[in-house]
């Protein structure tokens, strides 16, 4: 027992070096380069390092800390509980539960299969289940982790919203249009034999544990993507000029938005290597709303998933699934890029 | 001893595969694992997370991957009310 008790102390005592470290990163990266490496402030090569110096600790730091609330608080969720909070939910209502327990239920798109199925047996509506599949993988926390590390709060929290305003749209919309009939045909001819009893009852330790575990897995699989992103951020923060990309996807063009969608749909990449090069498509040029729509349509609208999904879907139904969800994003993106004008 | 791993064939299911065949061998049991990877036949378990493992048609475990240790604890807890029937 004492081992464990151990365990909350070391994390108390972790959290303020974690933020002193936090605060001071600039200062630290800045020292190493101009005074342990002697760097002349201001060339390409200076900029792109003290970009990669910075930003990398920085957004691991992030990582682990944000991985880990989120990773105990999912010890809380399980998507068999979430199926039985939206069992018999009218319709809106359970668009918006869907999208918000969405983010929150751990889920991995290769359990995509089985939650759908599991949502169906359960007799959840059709449009509900899509909310949740869109919310699921479009809003995760690695993604928060990285929009708040590359461009702060508001826009992670502006990701957030406009994510979930979509996910509920979009599977409000696809019930309404009724493609219950585009659903395989055997996905309603599929029975369980057995319910499945959950024990869901741990310790505040166990679920502390348990965000150590989810901690070491995601950042074990994702750190080389965020290197990567990092690196070629870097490049391009160094070595790419200023507003170099603003003609082309800039707020002048009406086609900028569409056409960033078009571009992120097959290209799969989690959030962890999209995001790092993001963040410096906006400091060439890019408008915010371009960025939010590029970014959601490669995290959320990729073609693993579709792929995935095509078992237990007809093709007119991944069409309107695509169809919907794109045209959600072009309105979020049109209007960060005209109204509100960011 | 029947043990099943369900799982549509994602790296996860396949590490589930590994441990459990692992902690079978540690454990000298005399036991068949099978994989199954046909969607229709995982859900008529009820899981809604792969992977998972199915002991004498028992699901013990679903949507996580835990050390050999935790999977050798479940197949002996299991084992032996399955030798008491």
């Amino acid at each position: 027992m004492s081992r464990v008790k151990n365990k909350i102390i070391i994390i108390l005592l972790l959290i303020p070096v974690w933020i002193i470290v936090y605060k001071y990163m600039q200062e630290m990266a800045d020292f190493i380069i101009f005074r342990v490496f002697q760097m002349t402030p201001g060339k390409h090569l200076t900029e792109t390092i003290r970009f990669f110096i910075y930003e990398v600790p920085k957004v691991m730091m992030l990582l682990v800390l944000i991985i880990f609330i989120v990773g105990v608080i999912r010890t809380y969720f399980s998507p068999e509980k979430t199926r039985k909070a939206l069992e018999g939910k009218p319709l809106f209502v359970g668009n918006v539960l869907a999208s918000v327990l969405g983010i929150l239920t751990p889920f991995c798109s290769c359990s995509a299969i089985p939650l759908f199925l599991g949502f169906v047996e359960a007799g959840i509506p059709l449009g509900v289940t899509f909310s949740f599949l869109i919310a699921a993988p479009m809003i995760n926390e690695v993604a928060l982790v990285l929009l708040i590390g590359l461009f702060g709060w508001k826009v992670a929290l502006i990701y957030v919203l406009t994510g979930l305003s979509i996910a509920i749209m979009a599977g409000f919309i696809l019930e309404k249009l009724n493609l219950k009939r585009y659903v395989a045909d055997w996905v309603y001819e599929t029975h369980a034999k057995q319910t499945l009893e959950q024990d869901n009852s741990l310790t505040f330790n166990q679920r502390i544990s348990s965000g150590g575990v989810v901690v070491r897995e995601i950042v074990g699989k994702i750190w080389i993507y965020i290197l990567i992103g990092i690196a070629v951020g870097a490049g391009a923060h160094g070595f790419v000029p200023d507003e170099y990309l603003a003609g082309a996807l800039g707020s002048q063009n009406w086609y900028s938005v569409p056409l960033a969608i078009l571009v992120g749909i097959p290209l799969y990449s989690n959030a962890a290597g999209i995001i790092p090069i993001v963040s410096v498509l906006i400091e060439k040029g890019v408008t915010l709303g371009t960025a939010l729509a590029f970014m959601m349509s490669v995290i959320g609208l990729s073609l693993p998933e579709i792929i995935i999904l095509k078992k237990v879907l007809k093709w007119q139904l991944i069409g309107v699934f695509i169809g919907v969800v794109a045209i959600g994003i072009v309105i979020v993106g049109v209007i960060f890029n005209y109204v509100l004008n960011f | 001893m029947e043990i099943k791993i369900l799982g549509t064939g994602c790296a996860r299911c396949k590490s589930l595969e590994k441990i459990t065949r692992k902690a079978v061998e540690e454990l000298n049991l005399d036991a068949n694992v099978v994989k199954v990877e046909d969607i229709q036949r995982i859900m008529e378990y009820a899981v809604m997370r792969t992977p998972a493992l199915v002991i004498d048609e028992k699901v013990v475990l679903s949507g996580q991957v835990p050390k050999v240790v935790k999977i050798k604890d479940l197949l002996t807890q299991n084992m032996q009310t399955y030798e008491n029937i």
